[in-house]
Parts: C-alpha cells; sequence; structure tokens
C-alpha cells in the first residue's frame, strides 16, 4: 500500500504477535488515513480488515486496535484522546473505547499511529514502547494487582514519564465489562476491551516516545493554536463549567427525570444534590486534572475518607454518580466516591458494573435471587455490599461468575422475569440517562453502534429543548450527533469544548488542513465518520447474521413499565412506537427496513468492498 | 521575563510542552521543551514542574563558555556548545535537555509563551511583563460584544 509523507501523522502501525513475541513495523498507509482519518476510524477498518468471521472475543484469532488521530498530541484544545477496539465479549459485536490522558500523544511521539495486538501470550506480559525499541516483557510481578498499583510500579520501574495503561483484575478474570486504566482515574470502559488483553495475557501498555512528529504547517498550526486556546479562554463556561466537570449536570438531569434511580425504576433521586458536582468539589475533589492540552480539565481529582482510610480516586463522573449514585441509591458523595475507587482499582467499567449490582439488587427485592445464592444480604445505598460485590465479580466468585457476564447473561441465566429489568440494549448496559421521557435519548442508546451507550449521540440537551414528550422528527438530531461526535473519536479530539463551553466546531474545521495538508472540509470530515458508522454497522451484521432491527430495541423496562413518578410520569415507549423511530431514522439513514446499509449506501461512501461479504440488497 | 510557577494550580494538561517545543523547534514533541510536567499519583495527587529560574550554573561550569547571559536569560549558544553535557549534569534544577542523537541540548530561554497560554495560570511571570493571553482574549470577546 502506497505511503506518501503523512503530516500529523506518526508514522508507522507497530503490531504485537504475542504468540511468538515478534514485533513488527509498517508505514501507516496513506489510504488508510485519507479515508478513515484515525481512532475510531482505524479501529474500525483494521478489525474489518483482519479479524476472521465469527471469531470467537476470547480466542488467540481476536485482536485489540490502540489507535490515536491526526489532531491528537497537538499543542490545541483537548488533544488527547486514544481509542482501542476488539470484538467484543459483552455483545459480540464491534467493541471500542474511548479514553483520555496522555497515551494518544505519546503514541504518536514514539513515532506511532496503532497498535495492533494480536494473538495470546503464554505468560503474563506488558507492550514496552520506547520510540523505536519495542518489547514484549514479562509482568509476572504485576500480574494481580490493581489498576493504580500496577500503573505506580511501572512508573517506578521504567520513570515517570512513561505513559502507562493497564488492566486490573477483572481484565485478568475477564469480567466481559472490564477496562483498560491510564494516568490514575482515565479508562477505555464499556465493551470489554480489558477483559480481551486479559485473555491475551496484556496486563499493560507502556509507551515513551522522543521523536515528535510534523505537521505541514507549523506555523500556521503554532498560531491557530493560540486562537484555540484564546477562544477558549473567552467562553463563560471557561470558569463556570471547569470546577464541576461532568459532575455539574447532576441536578439538570434530575429536573427533567433522566436520572438513573434504582436500577432506572425512576428518573428522578431525592438525594441528587448530596451526591453532585458542587458537593463533590466542595467535600472531595483536591485537583482539577486534565488531558493532554485540554484547558477545562474535568478531571475531579479526589481525597477521601471511607471507613478510617484515605483513598484517591479520579471521580466520581457524571456517569458513575449515576449508575452507580443514584442507581443503587447511595447517600453522599464519599461513598459514590468509594465505590468508584473500588471498581477503578479492580478495572470494571463503573456504568456497566454499577448496572449489574443495581440488577441484583433489583433481582433480591422481587426473589429472583435469595441472600444464600448470592452469598450475602445486599440492599440498596450500602456502599459495603456493592464494593463486595464487585469484587466476587473481578474474581469470578460464586455470584459474582455470572454477573461477570453482564446484566443480558445473568438475566437469561437467572430467568424468573428478571430480562424484565435488565437495562441494556445489545448486551451493553445503558449508561446515564433514563430515557422514557426522553425519546430522541433512547433512540441514540437504540442506535448506538456498540449498544446502549450515550457517546454516539448525546442527545438529551435537544429533548429539553424541543420538547421531551415529542417521539417525531428526532432522529434526523441523532443522526447528526451520531456523525460529528464520532468524528473527535476518529480525530484523536476530546468532544467537551465543544459540548460544555460552545467552542466552535469551525476550529476544528480550520486546523485540520494545517496539520495534514489535506484540505478536507468539515463536510468531508462528517462524509468520513458516516463511512465508519455505516462500517461498523455492518461489521455487527457480518458477526451475526439475524442483526438488524430487532437489535436496536430498548430494554424491555423501557417499552413495559411507565415512569411511575417524577416530571416524566406515565412515560414509556411501547414496541410500536419504538419502531416507528427506527422507520424514521432507517429511512433518513438510507438504510433498509431491516437497518442495514442499502447498496446504494455502501457505494456511496466507498463501502462496496463489504458487499461481497454482506450480500446486501440494493 | 521571570518565570514563576504556581504547581498548585497545573492540572498537567502539558500544553506548556507542547507550546514550547512547537515555538523553538516546530513540532509538538513534550521531550523537546524546556519546561516539564511530573505527576505525583496517586498521592499526593498533584503535578510538580520543572522550570529554569535563569540561576547562571550552567553558563558558570560551560568549559567551553557557550552559555552566555542576554536580557536576564541564559541561552546556549550552538556553534559554540562542544556537546560535552555538562550543564546538563550541573543544572540544579534538571532543566536542561538533550534528546536522542542531537550534539546540542537545549534549555529555558525565557520566551514566554508557556505563561501567556497555560490555561490554568500556573506558570506567571513574576516580573509581570508577560500576560496570560486569556485577559486580552476576554477584554477582545467583551468588545466584541459591545460592552
Amino acid at each position: 500500500m502506497a505511503s506518501g509523507k503523512l503530516y500529523g501523522y506518526g508514522g508507522r502501525i507497530l503490531r504485537v504477535d504475542l504468540g511468538t513475541g515478534a514485533v513488527r513495523t509498517e508505514p501507516t498507509p496513506e489510504s488508510l488515513a485519507r479515508e478513515y482519518l484515525g481512532g475510531r476510524g482505524f479501529v474500525a477498518k483494521i478489525l474489518w480488515d483482519e479479524l476472521p468471521v465469527g471469531v470467537e472475543p476470547f480466542s488467540a484469532g481476536n485482536k485489540v486496535v490502540i489507535a490515536s488521530g491526526p489532531m491528537a498530541g497537538l499543542f490545541l484544545p483537548g488533544s488527547g484522546k486514544i481509542e482501542m477496539g476488539t470484538k467484543s465479549p459483552a455483545t459480540g459485536l464491534y467493541g471500542e473505547g474511548n479514553m483520555g490522558g496522555h497515551l494518544a500523544g505519546e503514541l504518536k511521539f514514539a513515532g506511532y499511529d496503532a497498535v495492533i495486538i494480536e494473538g495470546v501470550s503464554p505468560k503474563p506480559c506488558y507492550v514496552f514502547i520506547d520510540d523505536d525499541r519495542v518489547e514484549v516483557r514479562d509482568a509476572s510481578k504485576y500480574w494481580g494487582k490493581g489498576c493504580f498499583e500496577a500503573e505506580k510500579m511501572l512508573k517506578e520501574d521504567l520513570g515517570e514519564d512513561f505513559k502507562v495503561a493497564t488492566i486490573g483484575p477483572a481484565g485478568e478474570n475477564l469480567v466481559v465489562y472490564a477496562v483498560v486504566s491510564h494516568d490514575f482515574g482515565r479508562q477505555v470502559g464499556r465493551t470489554g476491551v480489558g477483559a480481551v488483553l486479559g485473555h491475551m495475557k496484556v496486563k499493560a501498555i507502556a509507551v515513551r516516545g522522543s521523536r515528535g512528529f510534523e505537521v505541514a504547517d507549523p506555523a500556521g498550526v503554532l498560531k491557530k493554536g493560540k486562537e484555540m486556546y484564546e477562544a477558549c479562554f473567552a467562553k463563560p463556561g471557561f470558569d463556570e463549567w471547569t470546577p464541576y466537570g461532568t459532575a455539574g449536570v447532576t441536578d439538570w438531569v434530575n429536573e427533567i427525570c433522566a436520572f438513573p434511580t434504582k436500577n432506572f425504576q425512576t428518573g428522578y433521586y431525592e438525594r441528587h444534590k448530596a451526591i453532585n458536582g458542587q458537593t463533590l468539589k466542595e467535600r472531595i475533589c483536591i485537583l482539577d486534572k486534565g488531558c493532554t492540552g485540554c484547558p477545562i480539565p474535568c478531571g475531579k481529582y479526589s481525597r477521601f475518607e471511607f471507613s478510617g482510610k484515605t483513598y484517591y480516586v479520579e471521580g466520581p463522573e457524571y456517569e458513575t454518580i449515576a449508575l452507580m449514585g443514584g442507581n443503587l441509591l447511595l447517600e453522599n458523595i464519599e461513598d459514590v466516591a468509594y465505590v468508584n475507587y473500588v471498581a477503578d482499582e479492580l478495572g470494571l467499567d463503573t456504568i456497566s458494573g454499577g448496572s449489574v449490582v443495581a440488577f441484583t439488587l433489583e433481582c433480591l427485592e422481587k426473589g429472583v435471587l435469595t441472600p444464600a445464592e448470592v452469598g450475602r444480604e445486599l440492599r440498596w445505598g450500602d456502599p459495603e455490599g456493592v464494593a463486595w460485590l464487585l469484587e466476587r465479580i473481578a474474581r469470578r466468585e460464586g455470584i459474582g461468575d455470572v454477573l461477570a457476564l453482564g446484566v443480558k447473561k445473568a438475566a437469561e441465566r437467572f430467568g424468573k422475569g428478571s430480562e424484565r429489568f435488565a437495562m441494556h440494549v445489545k448486551g451493553l448496559e445503558v449508561s446515564g440517562y433514563e430515557s422514557r421521557y426522553a425519546p430522541a435519548m433512547m433512540l441514540a442508546y437504540m442506535t448506538a453502534d456498540i449498544g446502549a451507550h450515550h457517546n454516539r449521540a448525546w442527545a438529551i440537551t435537544y429533548d429539553a429543548a424541543v420538547g421531551q414528550d415529542k417521539t417525531e422528527g428526532k432522529a434526523w438530531k441523532v443522526i447528526e450527533l451520531q456523525h460529528i461526535r464520532p468524528l473527535f473519536d476518529a480525530l484523536g479530539l476530546c468532544r467537551l469544548q465543544w459540548v460544555e463551553i460552545g467552542f466552535e466546531l469551525s476550529h476544528y474545521a480550520d486546523m485540520f488542513p494545517l496539520v495534514t495538508g489535506w484540505e478536507y472540509s468539515w463536510e468531508d470530515l462528517l462524509k468520513i465518520s458516516e463511512r465508519i458508522w455505516n462500517l461498523t454497522r455492518c461489521f455487527n451484521k457480518r458477526e451475526k447474521p439475524d442483526f438488524g432491527r430487532v437489535y436496536d430495541l430498548p430494554p424491555l423496562r423501557w417499552m413495559e413499565e411507565p415512569l411511575p413518578s417524577g416530571a416524566g410520569q406515565g412515560r414509556c415507549m411501547p414496541r410500536d412506537k419504538a419502531e416507528k423511530m427506527l422507520d424514521e431514522y432507517y429511512s433518513l439513514r438510507g438504510w433498509d427496513s431491516n437497518g442495514l446499509p442499502t447498496k446504494g449506501k455502501l457505494q456511496e461512501l466507498g463501502l462496496g468492498f463489504v458487499l461481497e461479504r454482506l450480500k446486501l440488497e440494493s | 521575563m521571570k518565570l514563576a510557577v504556581k504547581e498548585e494550580r497545573c492540572s498537567g494538561c502539558r500544553a506548556c510542552e507542547l507550546v514550547c517545543s512547537m515555538r523553538h523547534f516546530s513540532q509538538p514533541n513534550p521531550k523537546r521543551s524546556a519546561v516539564r510536567v511530573v505527576g505525583n499519583f496517586p498521592a499526593p495527587g498533584r503535578y510538580s514542574l520543572v522550570t529554569c529560574d535563569q540561576c547562571g550554573e550552567c553558563a558558570k561550569v560551560c568549559p567551553a563558555e557557550a552559555i552566555r547571559e542576554v536580557n536576564g536569560h541564559y541561552e546556549i549558544d550552538r556553534d559554540l556548545c562542544t556537546g560535552c553535557l555538562l550543564c546538563v549534569e550541573e543544572c540544579p534544577r534538571g532543566a536542561i535537555f538533550v534528546v536522542g542523537e542531537d550534539q546540542v541540548p537545549f534549555k529555558c530561554v525565557a520566551c514566554g509563551e508557556c505563561v501567556a497560554y497555560c490555561p490554568r495560570q500556573a506558570l506567571v511571570d513574576a516580573d509581570g511583563e508577560v500576560a496570560w493571553a486569556g485577559l486580552s482574549a476576554r477584554r477582545r470577546a467583551e468588545e466584541a460584544s459591545g460592552r
């Protein structure tokens, strides 16, 4: 594959074969960069190209692709995002997570755009990258350690300037929602990338780079970067939003009856003020901690006491306040921070983890499980009980062994109607927005490629703006967001400057040509995002021949159970209404009535190569 | 320009490292930055900054007299430097750096870019000459909105 000089890129793709320990680099193909940009685009294309059809997620044929993007590691606001993807053990579909911190830049400073990890190591190992020196090293002294503990040990052993990502016991033990942790508080969550690395016996990745990389117009990039920072500095949100970060939205989400409460039984939590952003800031936050280049550091690094001991955790983020706070009826910010810490050290996703714990509590409440079967009396609002259950899950002990598979599979095992309150789409647990009174957000959850995740289309503000009862005429907005937001994930950028403080998208459009030398308009970039969107849809179809509309339905609770109280009382999304939303959505996307891209759409997007595999109708 | 630090304000974002390397080496590369961010985690949970305070020790120890005072700061003359790296060893703050195959080390030349662009104002000019870029940006925004 031809490779011209790439500006804005590290320049190489690193391939690590764990079976043999062999390491290879190849130049980053120019066509891959031009057509898929990087980040999520590289993940999607490489997984499509290289994974055997029907590969088992926990097998030597699966791969983990780690990819930075052309706008990561730059002097501009929010240039710190990296993607990691694989075939998900949680869903059996396309799996991908996104993470801030400093790994995205460091990989490029070392001269790489992506790392493809393949095979299975015979023994615990970690991938060591120091510019051109790449080794698969023994990790036996780190195996079994918590995420933060292992990161600290590796930094002590290698140097504080190494950027380190680790898995914890949850990943080592193949919990399907295990994360990859980095920078003492950032995670690649959702879909279980940490579990696949655990199966591969990869404990960590450690990167240091000193080569830097070239941009097409250095003087232009410096000047534009300064302009971008100045624009951020002048936004009101720069001072107003930053102190609270994502937690700042807690009260508002409760006001609009969208706060996951007691396993999504309701959308409002009476104690929300005790676990909101202001309380976090006042009681436990000691540092605003940021990713590469970020002017509005959302990381709330906290120190708190729990049962007479001092703990440190970056968080809780809004999602954790939602899924482990309101969803478990925890009563104060220290309790939420504690369970956050436990989950983070164990290396499991606080969203899915919170949902699994809530599901278990409701199973106990409804007699689907007995305390004897669970192994302990558990109740809502008890952080120690939550911590106990998270440990059982991470170690695959007792009931934890089934719960480690996620709510969908746990409900299938437990039966007795528990599937009616297993809160997932496609096998991925719903994140922080109770959506019976937010139809656009519900549609976003129904149609996100990896399952019920909000990062693709955070449509909740649109629901609030145009009316929370309206179910028609919202699909266009969800689609628009599904193109804009994941574009950041392909570029290596953080969205929050735009989302939270109104930083204009045109800045990125102006910067892109200065970095890469390619005259792409914002519309060109959005088209690439649409291409990637359709590719991951096709990946899902390839892996699950029955994939289609039926996978896009909301959780049963949302279809069958009206909200019992609050501003959204009485609302739910019956199946026929959900299907109508999907009709509108598929039609606008140029997909057929089963939700699959048409031949015409694929050809329009340069995805004709998909057709051989899928034999789709035109 | 006299660089001073307020470490408690640092968020670890490394915009300083990026603006420094862009300004002086035309590439994003924290290893070619004369200011460095160091994390102290999990505890106590804060950042430290490695900066040059223009103490002049490097000039004293340089056997080639390649380091000279210019307008209150010290600069390495690339043509005179022999690459002995004694300055790197002797700098009391570890604030002189050399990368890879480079013959000549580099150090802070008090250009003020990091002061202007640190989003947290964790790097400041103790002499008050270089201002945070946010001040003028906010003034311009206010003028533009007609206030």
